[in-house]
């Protein structure tokens, strides 16, 4: 498959700002969705608001672009009035994390058989860089410009421990595994959840001296620890602040009934 | 199987459950909440057994998204709440309307602000199912005041839905969906279907003809269709342009207006009395007893609140002098009726209003009537 046989080429150049993960991720998922060779025609993509949330307007399928948080719910309601779409959902961390906290951690609990791609900033970047759920600890946004008092969410931990069939996470880095991780998302059955750790140069890197793409780079090459050496060493993402770590890899992958499929 | 023609006695709420199976509903999503829970039971119940799915989602919030999520699925979608659900859900409805998705919602109105009289009636939201969302954007809103109605209007509120693509509200009170009574289903029944279209869209998703509402392309039949609460181009897509945006919305309201005369109703006794009641609902119960102890008095019950039915009313008034207005509010719909009351030249408009809890009486009404002359 041709990248604009996934995207809409009318609609380029995107939106993007120079630096962003985004790009990364719309590649990762060219090569994944190529690969299972899934009917684009049955296959519905569901975002909330922000940055990540405008992927869906450039790909060529049937997209609804839903309301700040409620991208989970309203894929939970296309998928269970018709079994047969995909469902595939966009978002980001503040849709996840923040506003849409109750329908994440509810779909993964309900278990529906949706795939769900989160693409955390660490910053709510669409409004000009305040601090999110995950702003790491200590650092700097519009909102927080004495440093952030509080912990960061670990997305993927909560989606694990909500229910979810398959969560893995990575950084925009790990190109190999992100890419194997979404084709195993969309091949599960159940709730699966799949977070990448993704760069914001201009809203996030900024203001933690990070301006420049490649410094954000570094930046998540140092904070990524795999899971194998994370457990070893005790590191854990809700210490994360600007010096600290995240644990990378595939954290849970079960096969609980899918929501409707219980006997 | 359906509810076969003939003569029943339910609940309110029960006959709605039944009439909305009539229409056609296959998805319902909800979150329990008094006095509207035993839709929610009821559906629970019935739906798989017509093979339609139902959901308890987390909140009203994720409820009335699932049902904009079904119904881009090619669903016949509903939920049903109460006050501070319909609260909940009202960027969702501005959504619906936006993106032209044909859901419905029921509210049972119980006694407001807040959590106020959670058992008990109320006409409080009647204001906030026209303006509780930001922006201005079309809805349809039915008032049912019988068992009766709740079976006919759910009926309707899902086929005017469907017609024009707009988020349609059946607002129902917590004595009308409490109530038991009988309630005939007819032998032959109108139900609409939204016009679909299953071709690709690349340029035209939100294309419309001279109804000004365009062809519905449904999720998984290939149109690759963008929907988008932003403002959007005929295409879908979303667009910063003034004058793209000023033709959407603009639309959008035209939408409903233009076909008005098919959407609007009211029931009218003795049109053109010295004295005319105005009411919806409840209330119309005691104002109905009011009327028959009464001479010269007549009755407007309004069964669609919006778009507000103007023409109706006016002609329903016409000739008479003293219009009164009964609601269990401190007076939304009455500035809706002085508004038509001054423009045919009636000299005095009153309201007769109740904050809620209880309906009024029909001596209430009758007391009301000698005071004013």
């Amino acid at each position: 498959m041709e990248f604009f046989d996934l995207f809409r080429e009318d609609r380029w150049p995107h939106m993007f700002c120079p630096g962003c993960g985004i790009g990364t991720v719309m590649n990762c998922f060219h090569r994944a969705f190529s690969e299972m060779n899934m009917d684009q025609d049955k296959t519905v993509f569901v975002s909330g608001i922000g940055c990540a949330s405008r992927i869906i307007g450039y790909i060529r399928a049937d997209s609804i672009h839903t309301t700040h948080g409620r991208a989970l719910a309203v894929a939970t309601g296309i998928k269970l009035a018709n079994p047969d779409l995909n469902v595939i959902v966009f978002s980001g961390d503040g849709d996840i994390g923040a506003i849409g906290g109750n329908h994440f951690i509810n779909a993964a609990r309900r278990n529906v058989d949706i795939s769900v791609f989160c693409i955390n900033n660490y910053i709510y970047g669409m409004t000009g860089g305040q601090a999110s759920t995950t702003t790491p600890y200590k650092s700097f946004s519009t909102t927080t410009p004495y440093g952030s008092k509080e912990y960061p969410f670990d997305l993927a931990e909560v989606a694990v421990a909500s229910g979810a069939n398959y969560v893995a996470r990575w950084t925009i880095r790990n190109v190999k595994e992100l890419t194997s991780s979404m084709t195993k998302a969309m091949q599960k059955k159940g709730f699966s959840f799949v977070e990448i750790a993704s760069p914001c140069p201009t809203s996030f890197g900024r203001r933690n001296r990070m301006a420049d793409p490649t410094q954000m780079f570094e930046w998540l090459k140092i904070i990524a620890v795999r899971k194998e050496k994370s457990q070893a060493w005790g590191l854990d993402q809700l210490d994360l602040n600007i010096e600290g770590r995240i644990t990378i890899g595939e954290f849970i992958e079960r096969n609980r009934s899918p929501y409707g499929l219980i006997a | 199987m359906r509810l076969p023609p003939g003569s029943y006695f339910m609940q309110g709420n029960e006959a709605c459950v039944e009439g909305a199976l009539w229409a056609g509903l296959t998805f319902y999503a909800g979150y329990p909440i008094t006095p509207s829970t035993e839709i929610a039971e009821g559906l629970a119940m019935r739906m798989p057994e017509e093979g339609g799915t139902f959901l308890q989602m987390e909140d009203e919030i994720a409820s009335i998204s699932a049902i904009i999520g079904a119904s881009w699925a090619g669903a016949k979608a509903m939920t049903a709440t109460s006050g501070p659900g319909f609260s909940l859900m009202q960027e969702s409805i501005g959504y619906a309307a936006m993106t032209e998705t044909p859901i419905v919602i029921v509210d049972v109105m119980r006694g407001g602000p807040s959590t106020g009289l959670p058992t008990m009636v109320g006409q409080g939201d009647v204001m906030q199912a026209k303006y509780g969302s930001h922006g201005d954007y079309p809805v349809i809103a039915l008032s049912p005041s019988s068992v009766q109605d709740m079976f006919d209007l759910t009926i309707r509120a899902f086929n005017l839905s469907e017609r024009y693509r707009v988020p349609t509200m059946v607002l129902s009170d917590a004595e009308i969906g409490h109530m038991r009574g009988k309630f005939i289903v007819p032998r032959t029944l109108e139900i609409v279907n939204r016009r679909i279209r299953t071709d690709r869209v690349w340029h035209d998703g939100f294309a419309y003809d001279e109804t000004l509402v365009p062809k519905m392309p449904i999720f998984g039949k290939g149109s690759r269709v963008h929907v988008t609460g932003l403002s959007h181009d005929i295409a879908g897509y979303p667009t910063s342009n003034v004058e793209v945006h000023e033709e959407l919305v603009r639309r959008l309201q035209e939408k409903v207006e233009r076909h008005s005369d098919d959407i609007c109703s009211l029931v009218a006794h003795r049109p053109g009395s010295r004295r005319m009641l105005v009411s919806y609902g409840s209330p119309s119960f005691a104002a109905w007893e009011a009327m028959m102890q009464s001479e010269d008095v007549g009755l407007v019950d309004l069964k669609t609140l919006w778009p507000f039915p103007s023409k109706l009313l006016a002609q329903a008034i016409s000739g008479s002098s003293d219009v009164i207005m009964i609601e269990l509010n401190l007076g939304q719909m009455f500035r809706e009726v002085q508004r038509v009351a001054c423009d045919e030249g009636c000299r005095k408009v009153r309201l007769f209003s109740k904050v809620g809890g209880e309906v009024p009486r029909p001596a209430e009404i009758i007391g009301f009537l000698k005071e004013g002359g």
